[in-house]
Order: structure tokens, then C-alpha cells, then sequence
């Protein structure tokens, strides 16, 4: 079965035809062409495909595209505003709180979503937020670094 | 390097593809557009080790939507990394031999419908005896895995230098202990995945694919497709990591070429987290007794090892991992005396291979354990014991490697300092200690496995009338920084800001061959080359100032964006000098190559070119531990690591290498095994196989020790690997320190903490019996 699903992506709307078991991340890659959000495992392991749904973090690959009905979806795309990085993304360039890059764009969003509820999170909250998100290269170090030098941006 | 200019190697440089990672722009092979790729999909073995006898396709084929099917029957050509073992194929043919084993594959038009034809497939295999651990496979009477293959076994090496037996009798105390390590995997971020484009009119074959070695993905896509090379092209686009998983050809990626082909079109071959698991090719399960003699005054005069490893269904690597093991007990410490025998087994589990400190790191556990129960029971501090066998470079160990630089005495006053092991150590009360431990790793293997003559690294640097210096390398960068660190070099040399190099890596249409990011290689070779290739560069460049400015190239200052007649103020900008330099010979291609010096490329005896390089790295490192007795739980408080890269070209990536090695050591220390009931992977899941969270992962201070190694690029050695096996060390050594334990099973995972505390307990309560 497909229904008719307008959601807006990154601040614009659009209307799909999606099946009713397609998942978020899918209609993300494949639909909407939004190949930054990425698939890391079968399904809730990784946190590589994180994403915001009206503001919260959410895995896109547990979530039904058709769940998403007037909903606010925002990625990894969304946040270099004028071709400027966010200063999240500048972090963790800066920082290398990016090595790979595969789980930085999940990385990223769950700490966007982190710092929009507090500016000034601890180390402590920083571990909290970002525990379902698995880095296979850093550590970890580098990526508390970038998102406590991001908070301190502010 | 340069007179004067920009500086650009020794300085903290962000990635120069970082931007694309933060932004979600990078493009890594799943991103791929590909809007007419067809699904590919495998059928996978569901028996351990059996005889195929039929593989019926007739429905799948015939499914609407399908647009190849294929089996074993499509690819007779064996395939492996090693040219000497080579004993896999695409898809079984006749045997399987794990469980994940690929049988068959199907391309059609969508996901679903490849779904669907494989359920279609009927397969019938008659089982045959498995073996699920080493012993039973090497036991007498055993069915082969492979008929060439007595025993099962794979590789067996015997090697002894110096007099063993002397060495134990001129030691004041011997030591000897059992050690048991669980297999474990990279865990990579990125599951894999080719892109396969055939081009059926011009017999052309094009693969995107998620590999540290696109050259040997090429070399095997030749020979199983047997297609002339030249017909194919091999592209590597931004890779999630790769720790070994990805330094040999696999299976998927013939797969995706021989589906392509026989669809005549493009086939996505994405795989499953499942099946990048199965795929494996991680550390296998290994069993070491180690036995090392001492004097009173901690100098080492004797080691003898034995390993077993339990290496899967097929060669790969194998042969290399069970030589490395015994390559790497040198290098490290001075050792007057070595007796190694290490048997690598077939087994019905997937095939193991190369992962992050490839055969060194469990026998350097088992090494530095028992360095710290000799310590104690010679009354040393395991510090001193250690500088008691410290080496002086220039050195050639018994076994004929080459040690030209050597910080690794830095590298432990540097810890011992950074942790207060001094005022600390057997200080902080029940539950919580220090231990220390050391490592090493070639900066490269000195000889390539697939052996051709070749410079081992060439990089060519393009200028063109943009004035752009356009690098063009086959190193893979997959999050090491490898593109950065030759933008870096390739600045330094020239005295120009990175940002006017640009790096295309990895498209076998327009880089050079590169063997690939594997060994630790690339920093030292391939900087090497970048180095030379700009000095090539470069001399070309004050040539054409010279003439420009009418002066004798000698006279010539290169201070980057401008060039000078010395002592004069006669200067022609950058620009000027790139335009002079092609009006004599158009568009400039410069090329620098590198090769490991003769000295370095081991000894004579068998097996004596694995763990040979022209360099090696040392790492000390302190873990700071709590455990907990009731739970069995074993906290990282923080660490402490010093690696000696020899000298820092980007050190913000030396410090992220460094941290991510230690890490990766903490998961196997800690929490990650594979595990397989009647050969069925029971943990093929990131949740299942445990990788460290960001919540239990501890501080890591990194101190970066320069040595300078005379051959490295300047001075440079490896960073990425060195200091992994060290941790295991340090955090069983910091248990011992904490609650008296010595852990001799890894991973020390709650149940088996708790277990070998029970033991522990068990046996002081027969001992005070006893004394009654």
C-alpha cells in the first residue's frame, strides 16, 4: 500500500507517494536524493543514521517514512547554512572529531539536538546524549572535544 | 625542507576532505548515484562444511524482474591475496566451508525481487564433518578442509635464533604462562558495498568499492573475470574505515563484477551489517604459551612462544598473520635468544585475515604479562625492567630486521612521568591500579605481497596553467588522513599553503598504483614519494625562474608563492614561475617514487620478509583501572600513551590514530569477541559484538615522541597501529596491580572476571588449608 505523504525536509515541503513500509532512511537516500544520513546496521545498533523529527534525534532506519506526515525532518544536509559549516560541523572538522566520516553525520545531529536543549551541556551530558552513536575510529575523544568546543561558541 | 615559504608538515592540519565528511557531502560508495543500478543480492551458505550437489537456479532465473543468476559455475579461477595461497572462490564451487559461505547471487531489478529469486534457489549441500575451534581440525584423522592440506593445517613455522636453551640457563628466573584470545573483527562503520558498471558493448568493466587496496581488487577482477586489466577501472571512493577488513579483494566485490557482466549493466551490491560480519577476515582465535627467562637485573635471555591460531575456511592472510607472530616478539626489546613455533588452522568459520596490528597484538599481551609477573618476582619495578632491555638503534635484530630508530625510552619516561606511576603505582587501593605495557609496528612491509619489482610508491604531482599542484596518488585514504599528510608534503617541499594542493586518489584511470593503506605503509612510503615527487617538482620550478630571472638555478631561493635571486631583491611571484615552466614543456607532470632500502627487506630464511620494514614504532602506555569484585566489571579510568612516530607530519592526526589504536585495544581487552555455535555467527550485529560506547571510553592523554628515523619522510614512522597491542597489556597488568588477578583470557568480560576470581579465591583458600 502507498499513501500520500507531505512532510518537510531540511525546511522544504514535499508530497511522496510512499509505501507504507518504506523507512525514513530510505526515502532519505533513495526519494529524496539526501545520501548525508547513513545506514551502518541492521537496524537501531549504530545511531549512523540519525536525524532530527521536530527537533528530536530520531533513527531513521526504525522510523516509517509514512510515520512522518506533516512532520519537521532535518539532516546532516540541512545544517551548513549558506554554505557556511555550522559551528558543530566546524568542530568537528577542526577538531577531528571526524576521521572516516561515516558516523559523523549521526554524530552531528545527535549533538545538534543536544545543544538545542542545552547550551552548555557537561562532559557527563555530552556521553549521554551521544551512547547510541558508535564511532569505530576516534575514540570518542575528539568527538567529546568538538562538541564541547562547539557549546563554548556560543 | 624549504628555505623558507609556508610551512605545512609538523602542524595540526584539519583533514582536507573533512569538509565534505561534516557536511554529509561525501560521497562513499553506497551514496553513489546510481538511479539504473540493478540489486544485487547473495545466497549465502547455511551449512559449516559440505558437498554441493545441486544448485537449482531455473525459477530464479525465470523471475520476473531477475536479470543474472549465478553460481560457482560462473568463476573457475581461485582468488586469495597471497599469490602462493590462493584456495577461495567468488561463489563455492563444489565445497562450502562456513556458514555465510556465498553459494549463488542474483541481480534484479529492485531489492525486493532479488529478495524473492533468492528464495527461489534451492541448494543442496551433504554436511561433512566441521571444526569449530583449532584443536579439533589439527586432531588426527580430521576431514580436510582443503585436499592440499595435511593436518589443516595452513601454515606451520618453526624458527629459532640464538641458543634457547643456554638463554633459560642463564636466567635467574623463567616464567612461563598460557594466554587465551577470543576472535575478534574490525566492526567497521561502513558495511560493504560495490558499485559494478559493465559496459557490454565495449567488453569494459568499472567497480566503485569499499577498499583500503583498489590494486589488488583489480589485479583479482582481472583474473577471475579473466578480463585483460587494461578493460577495467577501479575507483575508491570515501571509505568508513577499514582496520584490515578491506586489504585484501573479497568475495562481494568479484560478486558484484561477475553479476554486472552477466547483467550486462550496473549492479548495487550492498551488503547486510550481517553479512559485512560474516565477511570477517578479523583476528583470529588464538591460543599462546610463552615462556621467557630473566636476570636479576631484568635483562631478558631467552623467549620461547608457541601460537595457535584458528584462521577459518580460506588462506587470505593467514600465512603472514602466523609469521608476524613470531617476526614481532623482536624489534622491540634486545632478546639474545628466540624459539617460535606458530600453527595457523583451517577451520569451518569465516575466513580471518589482516586487522589493526596485524599478528602482533595477542602475543604482545601474552609478552607484556608476563614481563610484569617477572618484574615482581625479581623485585623490579616493571619500568626499570623494561629499561633494563631497551635497544639502541642503529640495531639489526636476531631475525634480520632493521631497527634504525628507536624512542621508545622516551616513550616510557614520558608515561611513567604523565601517570605518577611512581607515587601511584600499588597505591590506590583495593579495586584500582596501574599497569603498564609496550608495543611496536613496521612502518610498512618491506616487501608487497604481490611482489612485482616496483618502486613500493610513486606519486605525480600535475601543474597546469591554474597553477594548482595537483597530487595524484593510489594511497587510500579511508579516515587516516593519508590524502592530507601528502598534500602536507607535497606544500612543504614547494613552501606553498596546502590549500594550493590538491589530492585525486584512487582512480585507476588517472593515479598511479599504489598497494594500498595496509602494513602502516603509507605515511613512510608514500610520504616518501610525495617528497620526492615535490622535490622533483620543485627543480623543475627553479629552472624556470632562473631563466625567467636570468640567474644560475644554484642562486635561486623557492620561498614558495615567490621565488628570489639570493642576496638580491630580483623575485618573480609563483604564478609567473608556474607560467615560465610551462612555456618550455606544457603542462608539468612530476614524479617521485620510493622503495625500502635492501637492508630493510629482511633476512634469508623462510618466512624472513614478514615484520621486516625500513622502520618501526614504539608506544608505552599506562592504564588506570577499577574493578569492581562483585560484578566483575572492569572500569578504564584514563590513559596515558606515548608513541613514537619519529616525527609528527599532521599531529593532529598522529593524536587521533593514537587514541583510536589504544581504543580499539579496549574493546578487545574489554568486551568484543565473535562467537559461533556449530559454526552459526551468534554476534554478526552491532549490538551482540560490543564495541566500546562513547560512555565507558576513557580519557587518552597522547604524548607524541619524536626519534626521527634517518629513512622516514622527515623522519616520519607509523602512527596508525603501534599503539593497539600495547593496551591489552596495560589494562590486565593495571587488574593484577588493582586485585591481584592475572587475566590470561581476553576479553575480560564480566562472567570471565568474575570466574578467574573465583579461582583466584578458590585456590588461596587450598593454600591456607594446606599451611594449616
Amino acid at each position: 500500500m502507498k499513501r500520500l505523504v507531505s512532510v518537510s525536509i531540511n525546511g522544504r515541503r514535499r508530497e511522496d507517494a510512499v509505501a507504507d513500509n518504506l523507512l525514513l532512511l530510505d526515502y532519505l537516500r533513495e526519494l529524496a536524493g539526501l545520501t548525508g544520513t547513513k545506514r551502518g546496521c541492521d537496524g537501531g545498533e549504530c545511531g549512523a543514521c540519525t536525524v532530527l523529527i521536530d527537533g528530536e534525534p530520531r533513527l531513521a532506519c526504525l522510523t516509517l517514512a509514512a510515520s512522518c506526515e506533516g512532520r519537521e525532518v532535518e539532516t546532516v544536509e540541512a545544517l551548513a547554512a549558506g554554505g557556511r559549516l555550522s559551528r558543530l560541523q566546524r568542530a568537528f572538522h577542526e577538531k577531528l572529531g571526524a576521521q572516516c566520516g561515516y558516523c559523523t553525520p549521526g554524530m552531528i545531529m545527535a549533538a545538534e539536538a543536544l545543544l538545542r536543549r542545552n547550551a552548555s551541556p557537561t562532559e557527563a551530558h555530552i556521553r549521554e546524549a551521544l551512547s547510541g552513536n558508535i564511532c569505530r575510529c576516534t575514540g570518542y575523544v575528539k568527538i567529546i572535544e568538538s562538541v564541547q568546543a562547539a557549546s563554548r561558541e556560543e | 625542507m624549504s628555505a623558507a615559504g609556508t610551512r605545512s608538515a609538523g602542524i595540526a592540519t584539519p583533514l582536507i576532505d573533512g569538509v565534505e565528511k561534516v557536511t554529509g557531502r561525501a560521497k562513499f560508495t553506497a551514496d553513489l548515484p546510481a538511479r539504473e543500478a540493478l540489486a544485487g543480492r547473495i545466497l549465502r551458505s547455511p551449512v559449516a562444511h559440505g558437498a554441493i550437489r545441486a544448485i537449482d537456479t531455473a525459477r530464479a532465473a525465470a523471475f520476473p524482474g531477475v536479470r543474472a543468476v549465478i553460481t560457482g559455475a560462473h568463476c573457475d579461477v581461485p582468488y586469495g591475496v597471497l599469490p602462493i595461497a590462493q584456495n577461495e572462490y567468488p561463489l563455492a564451487r563444489d565445497r562450502v566451508r562456513y556458514v555465510g559461505e556465498p553459494v549463488a547471487a542474483v541481480a534484479a531489478v529492485d531489492d525486493a525481487t532479488a529478495q524473492a529469486a533468492l528464495d527461489l534457489i534451492t541448494v543442496h549441500i551433504d554436511p561433512l564433518p566441521a571444526y569449530f575451534a583449532a584443536k579439533d581440525a589439527l586432531a588426527g584423522g580430521a576431514a580436510l578442509l582443503h585436499d592440499n592440506k595435511p593436518g589443516n593445517i595452513e601454515r606451520e613455522v618453526r624458527q629459532e635464533f640464538g641458543d634457547v636453551e643456554a638463554g633459560f640457563k642463564a636466567a635467574d628466573l623463567v616464567r612461563e604462562a598460557q594466554f587465551h584470545y577470543a576472535e575478534v573483527t574490525h566492526a567497521q562503520m561502513e558495511p560493504d558495498c560495490s558499485l559494478a558498471e559493465y559496459d557490454a558493448e565495449r567488453d569494459r568493466l568499472t567497480l566503485h568499492s569499499t577498499t583500503q587496496v583498489p590494486y589488488y581488487v583489480h589485479l583479482m577482477l582481472a583474473q577471475c573475470l579473466k578480463m585483460d586489466a587494461s578493460r577495467i577501472r577501479v575507483v575508491k571512493p570515501f571509505v568508513g574505515g577499514g582496520f584490515g577488513h578491506r586489504t585484501e579483494t573479497l568475495n562481494f566485490e568479484l560478486i558484484a563484477g561477475l553479476l554486472a557482466r552477466e547483467a550486462k549493466g550496473t549492479v548495487k551490491l550492498e551488503l547486510s551489517r550481517e553479512e559485512t560480519l560474516v565477511t570477517h577476515r578479523g583476528r583470529p582465535e588464538t591460543d599462546v604459551r610463552i615462556r621467557l627467562g630473566a636476570k636479576r637485573t631484568g635483562e631478558l635471555t631467552a623467549v620461547d612462544c608457541e601460537v595457535v591460531q584458528r584462521g577459518g575456511a580460506y588462506a587470505g592472510y593467514g600465512l603472514v598473520t602466523i609469521l608476524y607472530s613470531g617476526a614481532l616478539l623482536h624489534a622491540i626489546y634486545r632478546l639474545p635468544a628466540s624459539r617460535y613455533h606458530g600453527v595457523r588452522a583451517y577451520a569451518n568459520t569465516p575466513p580471518c585475515g589482516a586487522m589493526r596490528g596485524h599478528g602482533s597484538v595477542d602475543v604482545r599481551h601474552a609478552f607484556e604479562s608476563l614481563l610484569d609477573e617477572l618484574a615482581e618476582g625479581l623485585g623490579l619495578d616493571p619500568i626499570a625492567l623494561r629499561r633494563a632491555n631497551l635497544l639502541e638503534a642503529p640495531v639489526r635484530t636476531l631475525n634480520d630486521l632493521q631497527v634504525n630508530s628507536y624512542g621508545l625510552g622516551e616513550c616510557l619516561r614520558r608515561v611513567e612521568q604523565a601517570s605518577g606511576w611512581r607515587e601511584r603505582r600499588g597505591k590506590l587501593g583495593r579495586g584500582r591500579g596501574l599497569g603498564l605495557a609496550c608495543s611496536h609496528y613496521p612502518s610498512g612491509a618491506a616487501k608487497p605481497v604481490h611482489w612485482t619489482g616496483e618502486p613500493h610508491a610513486v606519486v605525480n604531482l600535475r601543474l597546469d596553467f591554474d597553477g594548482a599542484v595537483v597530487a595524484l596518488t593510489g594511497a587510500s585514504d579511508i579516515g587516516q588522513g593519508s590524502s592530507t599528510l601528502i598534500a602536507q608534503l607535497a606544500a612543504e617541499v614547494l613552501g606553498l599553503g596546502v590549500d594550493r594542493i590538491r589530492v585525486i586518489a584512487n582512480d585507476s584511470a588517472l593515479t598511479p598504483k599504489d598497494n594500498g593503506s595496509y602494513s602502516s605503509r603509507v605515511s613512510y612510503m608514500v610520504g616518501n614519494a610525495a617528497i620526492a615527487a615535490a622535490q622533483n617538482l620543485k627543480k623543475v620550478l627553479v629552472e624556470a625562474a632562473a631563466r625567467r630571472l636570468e640567474a644560475n638555478p644554484a642562486d635561486i631561493e623557492c620561498l614558495g608563492e615567490t621565488y628570489r635571486v639570493s642576496g638580491t631583491d630580483r623575485t618573480l611571484a609563483y604564478p609567473s614561475v608556474v607560467a615560465a615552466a610551462l612555456e618550455e614543456s606544457g603542462p608539468i607532470t612530476a614524479k617521485g617514487s620510493y622503495s625500502t632500502p635492501p637492508e630493510s627487506q629482511g633476512g634469508k630464511f623462510r618466512g624472513a620478509a614478514v615484520g621486516s620494514s625500513a622502520a618501526f614504532s614504539y608506544g608505552a602506555q599506562v592504564a588506570e583501572v577499577s574493578v569492581d569484585e562483585e560484578m566483575g566489571t572492569i572500569r578504564v579510568e584514563r590513559i596515558w600513551v606515548a608513541h613514537d612516530c619519529g616525527f609528527a607530519i599532521n599531529p593532529l592526526a598522529v593524536e587521533g590514530q593514537v587514541q583510536g589504536s589504544v581504543w580499539m585495544g579496549m574493546g578487545q581487552a574489554l568486551c568484543e569477541e565473535t562467537q559461533y555455535h556449530e559454526g552459526r555467527p551468534l554476534r554478526a550485529n552491532l549490538l551482540d559484538y560490543r564495541v566500546p560506547t562513547i560512555a565507558e571510553s576513557p580519557p587518552i592523554e597522547v604524548h607524541i615522541v619524536e626519534s626521527r628515523d634517518p629513512g622516514g619522510p622527515l623522519g616520519a614512522k607509523e602512527a596508525g597501529e603501534g599503539s593497539l597491542a600495547g593496551f591489552l597489556a596495560a589494562v590486565t597488568n593495571a587488574v593484577y596491580d588493582a586485585v591481584g588477578l592475572r587475566l590470561t583470557e581476553l576479553p575480560a568480560s564480566p562472567d570471565r572476571v568474575l570466574e578467574a576470581l573465583q579461582a583466584k579465591r578458590r585456590t588461596e583458600r587450598l593454600q591456607r588449608a594446606k599451611m594449616g
